[in-house]
């Protein structure tokens, strides 16, 4: 296997990860409507349904961190480094939704049940938006530069420098807020399909889910529409690069418009992408009673979302652009791990659809029964 | 530069802070999974409803442990970029592989089939409940196996070279990983868990005797949380012995922290009581101790097998004095590994002037400067011997800290357990007995995080051995940052500990009041 197949491969490993992770985020789109859920009991159902898949979109979230370090440890030094305030306070809004769910309703947790409700709001609403101010980031850049040889230098040793708001001003940055906003609507979507799908507590329940559905479509299609606009006539820079150093860097109109029409593949991913998302919500929107959206929407995000990550990291495209030194733009050519290391997790790699069939197989089992009324968990 | 410093100090104490918290609830989940898993496989097994309630109780608390230990690791594997960036990049080519195998095999298994134990009672049927409930135990050793493999990596580097045209090391041999160190430090450490479990087990079942409450279930517990308290301990001990052979040949500037030993000596004997000296330096005459009490030839049996063996200590391995492969021998002082360590960094730097002019003669003779000199790259960035000197005192105490409570605790175990097989009645009613074993958890937890303040202060001020300081590891991040993001994450978890004791308390305390053997089992 070549170093350029190796790379390819790990991209499409980050990207499908990524693809699953933002599927996943359905749990923070329920959390972010336990505030104001008219009936307790409904509230106790709903935190049943995504209280257990919870550890699954965390423990994507750690997966894609650790793909990302083992495959582009460049990446994961400047950016976790960097933009050191978005990361943490998507990590702190991540901790906090860990203790919460197995915390809410259990005597002595000290802070009553309400604060930990609002712990899982704050990770459905900070959670889902930084992620995507952090994927946006990988189309509009940050404000970084590289240079391998500080790591000599004994008064400040350090190869990857961020700008001195370290990733405030990515979080303020409006067209990163723009995917934020769209994958924060979309988690929402997501999140009502999927509890008309597991819970099953009546009509007014659902007819409650279907408004939710309804308002998150229309504010998630502005978000998504909007972000998509500016990004396809957005400049992106073309980086080629020969044994992982950037030999050329030029800037390049409507970089990544290029990059759709001129890869097949990524299209296709795209517009299938799109198509299930919004036939999984446009079915459940005008059919009386349907519950299997969730899986035309789920599929279509992960589409969506792959397409994405190739649009940023293929076609000679840096998936960390930096707006101060196009030169230390990260590619996944300069950003990867070596050869060796990248074919030794290749190797593990093959493990992976095993671990998706005992994932899909448990999903099955515990889901098998749609919840119909609060029940006591232990 | 002054910023540097502080960036440094407050890194590695927002580093610290969470490893400790993170090692307040790993431990019990290691051990208390296994458990839980002896319990429900007796259960299946003789079909007695006892054995049902008695598993859920203790999974209930699982759960509750459970929950916290995976918000406070993901801190960690982050914090390596966040907090670490340069020490990221520098050796991520090796130290990522572990963390994303770990989260493919280890953590996926864990939040899966941990979702069809905590929930999937009524749903799936026992017996795929039951093998659950092993593969959570199991996937939670198997996440220990690979973030161990990479600790340890960082203490005994091996299986890479460097790279000088990316300014980084690369691995060349994936099987090098899994080390004796590697070996000893996962069994250690996992089977401390089964240990502390066990006490934990014990002291709260005690709790139960003194509410004279659940006899019969607080004695069921305790003997199969004895048990395997016990096995873990006393392998717990055997690679304990083991990994004191391993630091004595891979770290021995940690074993003379260990011992506060600045000169050694064959035959050396072992400190099993004193008080360090502070004005004791590596280079003054002071005594290194205030007080002591020690065992003759002690540290030569413990550290190399050996009764006659020559240990070195913190000045002799700073003069050049060092064992390698077992022989004593004359070898690089600290002086000369500063000098060389700098000649390793300007031959870096000249190598990097010599690709960008296409000077081919001249890269070559940078790379063979290099490869003579890189392995004492990391010296390269001290100013003095001193500065390779890892905190004596703390690293002292804490190792017999944890020896001491050890002992104490086999002592425990083996009482405990005879007693609850021979003399019942002891635990049932003396009510000393049980407040000890109650006093016990708390101690058993200081034991535990002892360990591995031993294992990490003692390897300071390396973040991976001999090759990139502390110093040098860092991310470029205001000092003032890093503070506010200590402070948030030690209230933070503060509340969440005490939440977590606040509901583990009132669990018990409620089952206190019932009558847990015939509980309903729905």
């Amino acid at each position: 296997m070549t170093l350029d197949l190796l790379q390819n491969y790990w991209w499409v490993i980050v990207s499908v990860l990524g693809g699953i992770l933002v599927f996943l985020l359905f749990v923070q789109g329920g959390q972010s409507m336990l505030l104001n859920v008219p009936d307790s009991s409904w509230t106790q159902m709903i935190v049943q349904a995504i209280g257990r898949k919870w550890e699954l979109t965390f423990t994507t979230l750690v997966t894609f961190g650790g793909a990302a370090f083992a495959a582009f440890p460049l990446f994961y030094s400047t950016s976790f480094g960097g933009a050191y305030w978005l990361w943490m306070l998507i990590l702190i809004s991540f901790v906090v939704q860990a203790v919460s769910y197995e915390y809410r309703c259990k005597p002595g947790n000290l802070l009553g049940s309400r604060i930990y409700d609002i712990f899982l709001f704050f990770n459905g609403l900070v959670g889902c938006v930084l992620l995507g101010v952090a994927v946006a980031m990988f189309f509009f850049g940050g404000e970084f530069t590289v240079s391998r040889g500080a790591m000599l230098d004994s008064n400040a040793p350090v190869v990857s420098v961020w700008a001195s708001t370290h990733g405030f001003e990515a979080i303020f940055c409006w067209k990163n807020l723009l995917l934020g906003g769209a994958v924060f609507f979309l988690a929402r979507v997501l999140a009502a399909l999927y509890l008309m799908n597991a819970v099953n507590a009546g009509e007014k329940f659902y007819q409650w889910m279907k408004k939710k559905l309804w308002w998150s479509t229309g504010l998630f299609l502005v978000f998504f529409l909007a972000f998509l606009a500016v990004l396809l006539t957005s400049d992106g820079y073309t980086v080629l690069s020969s044994n992982s150093v950037v030999t050329e860097v030029e800037l390049t109109p409507f970089k990544y418009w290029h990059n759709l029409i001129s890869s097949p593949s990524i299209l296709i991913l795209l517009l299938l992408g799109v198509a299930n998302v919004l036939l999984g919500i446009l079915r459940t929107l005008f059919t009386k009673v349907y519950t299997q959206g969730i899986w035309f929407a789920g599929i279509g995000t992960f589409f969506t979302v792959v397409a994405l990550f190739w649009m940023a990291g293929f076609c000679d495209t840096p998936f960390l652009p930096s707006v101060t030194d196009p030169a230390s733009s990260l590619t996944i050519r300069n950003a990867s791990s070596s050869q060796f290391t990248l074919q030794t997790m290749t190797y593990v790699s093959i493990l992976i659809p095993f671990v998706v069939a005992y994932i899909w197989y448990v999903w099955k089992q515990i889901d098998a029964k749609k919840i119909t009324k609060p029940e006591s968990e232990h | 530069m002054n910023d540097l410093i502080t960036v440094v100090d407050w890194s590695r104490w927002q580093f610290a802070l969470t490893a400790i918290y993170h090692w307040l609830f790993v431990p019990l989940t290691l051990g208390l999974s296994v458990i839980v898993a002896v319990m429900e496989s007796i259960y299946l097994k003789t079909s007695d409803s006892k054995w049902l309630s008695t598993t859920k109780f203790w999974m209930t608390l699982l759960a509750i442990n459970f929950a916290i230990g995976v918000a406070t690791g993901i801190i960690l594997e982050f914090e390596f970029g966040t907090n670490w960036s340069n020490y990221s990049w520098f050796v991520g080519d090796i130290f990522g592989a572990p963390l994303a195998i770990e989260g493919i095999l280890a953590f996926f298994m864990e939040a899966t089939f941990g979702a069809v134990m905590f929930f999937g009672w009524n749903k799936v049927s026992p017996r795929f409940h039951l093998l659950s409930t092993w593969l959570t135990a199991i996937g939670a050793s198997i996440s220990a196996l690979w973030i161990l493999v990479a600790n340890s990596w960082m203490q005994y580097p091996v299986g890479m070279e460097f790279d000088p045209a990316q300014m980084r090391n690369v691995m060349d041999d994936f099987w090098a990983l899994f080390s004796g160190v590697a070996i000893n430090k996962f069994f250690h450490a996992v089977l401390s868990g089964w240990a502390l479990s066990g006490v934990f087990v014990i002291g709260v079942a005690c709790f139960f005797l003194f509410r004279k409450s659940n006899r019969d279930f607080a004695l069921r517990s305790i003997k199969v949380g004895g048990w395997i308290g016990l096995a873990g301990l006393l392998l717990c001990m055997f690679t304990g012995d083991g990994s004191a052979v391993e630091v004595t040949r891979t770290q021995p500037m940690k074993l003379a922290a260990m011992e506060g030993l600045y000169e050694g000596s064959e035959g050396q004997s072992l400190v099993t009581l004193g008080l360090i000296n502070p004005d004791k330096k590596w280079d003054n005459n002071e005594d290194p101790y205030l007080f002591e009490i020690s065992l003759p030839k002690g540290l030569s049996i413990l550290a190399r097998h050996d009764m006659n063996a020559y240990v070195p200590g913190i000045s002799d391995i700073i003069n050049g004095v060092d064992v390698i492969d077992g022989d004593t021998i004359n070898t690089v002082s600290y002086e000369d590994r500063i000098r060389r360590g700098r000649i390793a960094q300007s031959a870096l730097r000249e190598y990097g002037m010599a690709l960008r002019e296409g000077n081919v003669e001249a890269t070559h003779a940078a790379q063979q400067t290099l490869a003579e000199n890189y392995q004492f790259f990391g010296y390269g960035y001290f100013n003095s011997p001193a500065e390779a000197i890892p905190p004596v005192a703390l690293t002292f105490y804490s190792f017999r800290v944890m020896v001491m409570l050890g002992s104490y605790f086999l002592l425990f175990y083996v009482v405990v357990l005879f007693l609850a097989y021979k003399a019942p009645k002891w635990l049932t009613d003396k009510k000393w007995l049980q407040i000890v074993a109650m006093i016990s958890v708390p101690l058993m937890y200081i034991c535990s995080e002892a360990g591995w303040i031993v294992a990490e202060v003692g390897r300071q001020p390396w973040t991976v051995q001999d090759l990139l300081p502390v110093g040098a590891a860092i991310s470029d991040i205001p000092s003032s940052s890093v503070m506010i993001t200590f402070w948030m994450f030690a209230i933070l978890f503060t509340v969440l500990l005490c939440a977590e004791v606040g509901i583990m308390i009132k669990w018990v305390l409620k089952a206190t009041h019932s009558d847990i053997d015939n509980q309903s089992n729905k």
